[in-house]
């Protein structure tokens, strides 16, 4: 993945786009039409969510709508101190180590997953098919069996065993086929040529094929992360005694009507950005690196 | 020692079995099986086969009623959807001429994708409220006189909801169709004197196709598995067919509310199937 050929084909795109725009000075009506419809869509998808920020803020006298109360932090001490919010700390506390595990099964057993289906083997079908079942079954069918599955066999419900199968029959489907995506740019002639020099099947994949999907891998966490982060179907039937973040803000939207709830609002997208933010970071660090390596 | 080929990818994707194997495919038969069993009216089951509960499920005028509600939903979401997220992919392929301003716009899309959708979901209150921004506006300005009660728990709140989280699941699948569409063809048709429609109707249409397969299927299992968004959203005044399954579960009603989720899978399994008979999604991906 040099630079140079990337920067020819950037151009070639350029150049073709130029000679398909219909006129070349000016733009055609569509354009503004269309640009007006995305910067609708843009507004509609954020607009929404930047008023709960808003409002999060408000003193002690704020309201679950505009306008907006006074200025303070008053929620957010409320969200983590009052009793009738619940145990907030502690659902994040459980979100986020039950999301790091979700996550590390996710990368290891998407990766291992894509690497059986670069090529046909017999019964890759039924995997498939089993796959697209389990994305698309409904999760609280799915969350109610598994719960009826354990109490079955006599195992508790828990988080680190119910919770986290039902979680991973909803993240791994999605890290497969994103892997798909990302495989589906992964020339097999590097790898033939590391075989060639001599290279075991672990080495190839430890210092050939790791190394490369590594951005995409990232984006795998990165979906790993967030679907179980913010998963409530499957787990509700699943977690045990104590509640996940999601379950958490369910039902404080049954209980609570105060800005608290805009307040863990707040906090959980700050977090979902921090993730978001590390995993961009991870990505170009990754290219820089690289990139410093070619030069 | 020689391992065949096919004991490799099996090695492969054993570890995928393991999880789907006892989190799919065991609960999915659990649920199947407490379907045909008869409950004792305490949560119990008494596994005696019966079909009396499919009975129930399939003749019942309420489920009727329920999966009507749950259809229009879906059918409402995915066109809203599929048109927004149609346009919005094919401004940015076709209309952002800056290869990377495209990525960046691309990249503002789907970042709510990565936040919680509950807080997204209950992020319309303030605006949809009666005395939320949109009543007020239109209040001042002397438009309506009394606050328009439709907007919040309704139907429409949660056709908006839908839309608000869904659009996405639309946008990345036919982007990435669309941004492999080879712009020479494109051109080409231009040369040949196509009009502007000739070219959405020839070209841009059936080669995204794969993209709106892939969009649709995310969509329509979503809207008809789901059960929050109708639940706060309609303020408890319509419910869906997974609403009214954990209605059921809540008062221990295993066999029916089984019975109802196994009719909810195949009607669902059947959709996918259908869709995936028309685009192979696996070649689409991998290519």
């Amino acid at each position: 993945m040099s630079t140079a050929p990337q920067a020819v084909t950037m151009a070639d795109e350029r150049m073709t786009k130029r000679a398909i725009a219909p006129s070349r000075g000016g733009r055609p009506w569509t354009f503004y039409l269309l640009a007006t419809l995305f910067t609708c869509y843009v507004v509609a998808l954020y607009g929404p969510m930047i008023c709960i920020y808003i409002l999060s803020f408000q003193d002690v006298r704020g309201g679950l709508v505009f306008p907006m109360k006074g200025l303070s932090l008053h929620w957010f001490v409320d969200l983590f101190t009052q009793v009738r919010t619940g145990d907030v700390k502690g659902a994040f506390d459980r979100s986020i180590k039950l999301a790091i595990v979700v996550t590390v099964i996710t990368v290891v057993v998407s990766f291992m997953a894509a690497m059986a289906f670069r090529r046909r083997f017999p019964g890759d079908n039924i995997v498939f098919a089993l796959m697209i079942g389990s994305l698309v079954a409904p999760g609280l069918v799915l969350g109610i069996g598994v719960g009826l599955l354990f109490n079955a066999i006599g195992i508790e419900t828990s988080p680190y065993a119910s919770a986290l199968g039902a979680q991973l029959s909803w993240t791994l489907p999605f890290g497969v086929l994103v892997m798909f995506a990302v495989m589906s740019r992964f020339n097999p002639a590097w790898e033939e040529a590391a075989r060639d020099l001599g290279a075991t099947a672990w080495q190839t994949i430890r210092l050939v094929i790791i190394p490369v999907l590594a951005p995409g891998l990232v984006a795998v966490a990165l979906f790993g992360f967030t679907l179980s982060y913010d998963e409530f179907a499957r787990t509700l039937q699943t977690a045990g005694p104590q509640n996940t973040l999601p379950l958490e803000i369910w039902s404080m939207t049954l209980n609570v009507t105060s800005p608290s709830l805009y307040a863990l609002g707040t906090v959980t997208t700050i977090i979902s950005f921090l993730i978001i933010g590390a995993a961009l970071g991870t990505i170009v660090f990754i290219q820089r690196r690289r990139g410093a390596r070619a030069s | 020692m020689r391992v065949s080929r096919s004991t490799i990818s099996w090695l492969y994707v054993s570890p995928l079995m393991f999880v789907l194997i006892p989190f799919f495919v065991l609960p999915i038969l659990v649920v199947l099986v407490a379907s045909v069993f008869e409950t004792d009216g305490f949560g119990g089951l008494i596994p005696t086969f019966t079909l009396a509960n499919y009975a129930t499920v399939l003749t019942s005028g309420l489920t009727f009623n329920l999966y009507l509600a749950t259809v229009k939903f879906t059918v409402l979401t995915w066109f809203f959807t599929l048109l927004l997220g149609f346009f919005v992919a094919y401004f940015l392929v076709f209309h952002v001429r800056n290869p990377l301003l495209a990525i960046g716009l691309f990249l503002i899309c789907t970042v709510p994708f990565w936040t919680s959708n509950i807080i997204r979901m209950i992020s319309w209150i303030p605006l949809l409220g009666k005395e939320g921004l949109i009543n007020s506006a239109l209040l001042r300005i002397g438009l309506i006189r009394e606050p328009l009660e439709f907007l919040l728990y309704s139907g429409f709140a949660v056709v908006v909801a839908y839309v608000h989280q869904l659009t996405i699941f639309m946008i990345v699948p036919i982007f990435n169709s669309m941004a492999r569409i080879d712009k020479r063809v494109v051109e080409a048709a231009i040369d040949a004197g196509a009009s502007r429609f000739d070219i959405m109707r020839l070209i841009i249409v059936p080669l995204s196709k794969s993209g709106i397969a892939l969009g649709s299927i995310f969509v329509a299992s979503i809207v008809m598995g789901d059960f929050f968004v109708t639940k706060v959203m309609s303020g408890g005044g319509s419910a869906s067919v997974v609403s009214a399954f954990y209605e059921d579960i809540s008062v221990l009603q295993y066999p029916g509310a089984a019975a109802s989720a196994i009719v909810l899978t195949v009607v669902l399994l059947a959709m996918v199937a259908l869709i995936l008979r028309t685009v192979d999604i696996r070649k689409e991906i991998t290519r």
